[in-house]
């Protein structure tokens, strides 16, 4: 203001009016940031999105060779019941040779080394790799291969040859007795 | 910038509502008599309004659509195909709106290419370039969103890998992913907000396209010559001279358009996507429409990460740099007007800049035709290597950066351009004598 005493220091003197000026300014600025918040985070999961995280899955009528495909959160899952040949395929591999190294021990459950579960999308940009049905093709590695940008995939899941940066993931599960899981 | 010439209505009424809001000056002085044009443009100038038509086809028929559509996955697919069998002209509305996205597409794409040519993004004219680039960033996005709409199995798994995209970035990918998503996957959340977005976006791309009309009022039109018009000998009213020949040119465009719409209105598209989603089944190959598939292309080609050779250090894995060189290869051109710093601005006087254009325009046929295939397709067998249609993307995507960060600098020092006409009335009266 022109008529208080600050303004004859100069044009340049710093005023309490410039101190009210700035602080009012940035508290609008952070107080318009927050108000932001609701419009993006109603975006993300809702509740009872969230709550329909589980399924349980009785494994007792898939055979040894064969795979099922179950749906989880949207997403396919697969359950493998793996031969004798593909378990020992699968850890056979020497892990440093991988390109996301893990052993087969780590993506199994300890004494259910038979159980292959993993989610079904391919970790480059989600296709659902085919493999899982008797007549599909099952890559090079005998596991799963993707069509879309040609990831294949080992008996394990592991991401062998193509463009997927990760093996597939392992959900969280557990085994509520021998024929039953409960995934997520 | 051209001066602004009022209009006085004899209309008594007009007049006074005239002097309260210049609407009729303002029409007067971007698309009227009062709007002095260069006199020379060619054909080459009709897609800037044939864009702004499509545009206006595009929201007409999209509101009316949405009177009809559900938004919902359980349904989608199924009022969609009601439309079309059940809703009065419903036949003749959804294939316009999704033949009339190609439509755009080939209009602005001839438009870029235009501009590419006769460079039409050099100084005075950088701001009004870049509103194009952000007007054709909104395009991409509604039209995305828009196939995603018939819930096809081409629009959940085109939606499934483009969202996946955002999870190459680092620390926040996943989580970007999932605010898109609003679940676990592209599932009914998804669909119900890339609705809302596809019937937002086309009025953010009317405001752009205002801003864009604007700056070119700013710095006038370019023309085929690339020199600045001088005198009013230079130039001719925009009306009755370009309403009619923009008028001429949209006949023939929507013959064309017409064509498509009624004869063959699947003939763009996928047919895969008359097969409802389904989130366990992933299509063959998946395949953006074609308007996309130079960038797809340019995605698919990279399968290496970017680290120290010969050892497990990566900087970029595969996936992120392909993300990167896909959007890298749009944003590049923002910078264009600064790597092509040649005071000459058409092509038509850069005998080397045309033909590095025209190789351009082939690299970019290639990349389109690369899109549109299976990764796996080996095109050669040299010496026991095969030779695939993701390596021949691979060199594609290569020239394409090339062409704009290697080429132009060089040529913008090195060329040696043909003399420039002294004034466009000069050159035009010549060639007509």
């Amino acid at each position: 203001m022109s008529t208080t005493k600050h303004a004859t220091e100069g044009d340049d003197a710093v005023t309490r009016r410039d101190m009210l000026n700035i602080t009012a300014t940035c508290m609008s600025g952070v107080g318009a940031t927050l108000a932001l918040w609701p419009f993006v985070h109603q975006m993300n999961p809702a509740e009872d999105t969230l709550a329909l995280a589980t399924v349980e899955v009785d494994l007792s009528s898939i055979g040894a060779g064969e795979a099922i495909v179950i749906k989880w959160q949207g997403k396919p899952v697969f359950i493998r019941h793996r031969t004798a040949e593909e378990i020992s395929a699968a850890q056979a591999v020497e892990v440093s040779t991988l390109v996301d190294k893990e052993s087969d021990d780590e993506r199994i459950k300890e004494g259910h080394g038979q159980w292959l579960v993993v989610i079904g999308t391919c970790t480059h940009l989600g296709c659902v790799p085919v493999g899982t049905k008797s007549g599909d093709d099952k890559g090079e590695y005998g596991g799963w291969y993707c069509p879309c940008h040609g990831s294949h995939y080992d008996t394990s899941g592991r991401i062998r040859k193509g463009p997927a940066p990760r093996n597939l993931d392992v959900p969280e599960y557990v085994f509520a007795n021998d024929t039953m899981i409960k995934i997520g | 910038m051209a001066e602004w010439e009022a209009v006085k209505p004899q209309n008594k009424a007009l007049a006074w509502f005239e002097e309260r809001l210049p609407v009729l000056s303002l029409v007067n002085n971007v698309v009227g008599a009062g709007t002095p044009s260069p006199r020379n443009l060619n054909y080459w100038w009709n897609f800037g309004s044939l864009a702004g038509i499509m545009l206006v086809i595009q929201i007409l028929s999209g509101i009316v659509l949405a009177m009809h559509y559900t938004p919902d996955t359980a349904v989608a697919f199924d009022s969609v195909e009601r439309i079309v069998r059940d809703v009065n002209y419903g036949w003749l509305l959804r294939p316009m709106h999704a033949n009339g996205a190609s439509f755009f597409f080939i209009a602005v794409y001839i438009h870029i290419l235009r501009g590419l040519y006769y460079g039409s993004y050099k100084a005075p004219r950088e701001v009004l370039w870049m509103l194009g680039l952000v007007i054709f960033l909104l395009m991409m996005a509604t039209a995305f969103m828009g196939y995603v709409l018939p819930w096809g199995q081409m629009s959940f798994w085109g939606a499934t890998v483009i969202t996946n995209l955002f999870s190459a970035i680092p620390l926040v990918g996943e989580d970007i992913r999932t605010l898109l998503w609003g679940g676990f996957s592209v599932d009914n959340p998804t669909l119900k907000r890339f609705f809302s977005l596809h019937f937002l976006l086309p009025f953010i791309i009317l405001g752009v396209v205002i801003l864009h009309i604007w700056a070119k009022k700013v710095s006038d039109s370019g023309n085929p010559l690339g020199v600045e018009v001088k005198t009013g000998a230079d130039q001719i009213p925009f009306h009755p001279f370009y309403t009619v020949k923009d008028a001429f040119g949209l006949g023939v465009f929507l013959v064309i358009f017409a064509y498509f719409v009624f004869f063959a209105p699947d003939a763009l598209g996928h047919p895969d996507n008359y097969i409802p989603a389904n989130s366990l089944v992933t299509p063959d190959s998946i395949v953006p429409e074609w308007y996309f598939l130079p960038f797809y292309a340019i995605l698919r080609s990279i399968t290496f990460d970017l680290g120290i050779p010969f050892t497990d250090i990566i900087f970029v894995p595969a996936k992120l740099l392909g993300v990167i060189a896909m959007f890298a290869s749009i944003l590049l051109l923002f910078v264009l007007p600064w790597l092509d710093s040649s005071k000459v601005r058409s092509g038509a006087f850069r005998p080397a800049f045309t033909k590095f254009f025209w190789i351009l325009i082939v690299d970019l046929v290639i990349l389109t035709w690369v899109g549109g295939q299976k990764p796996s397709l080996v095109i050669a067998q040299v010496a026991g290597m095969e030779f695939t249609v993701v390596d021949l993307g691979l060199l594609g995507t290569i020239y394409y950066f090339s062409h704009f960060i290697i080429v132009l600098p060089l040529l913008s020092r090195f060329e040696k351009t043909l003399p420039v006409p002294e004034s466009i009335s000069s050159a035009v009266i010549k060639s007509a004598g």
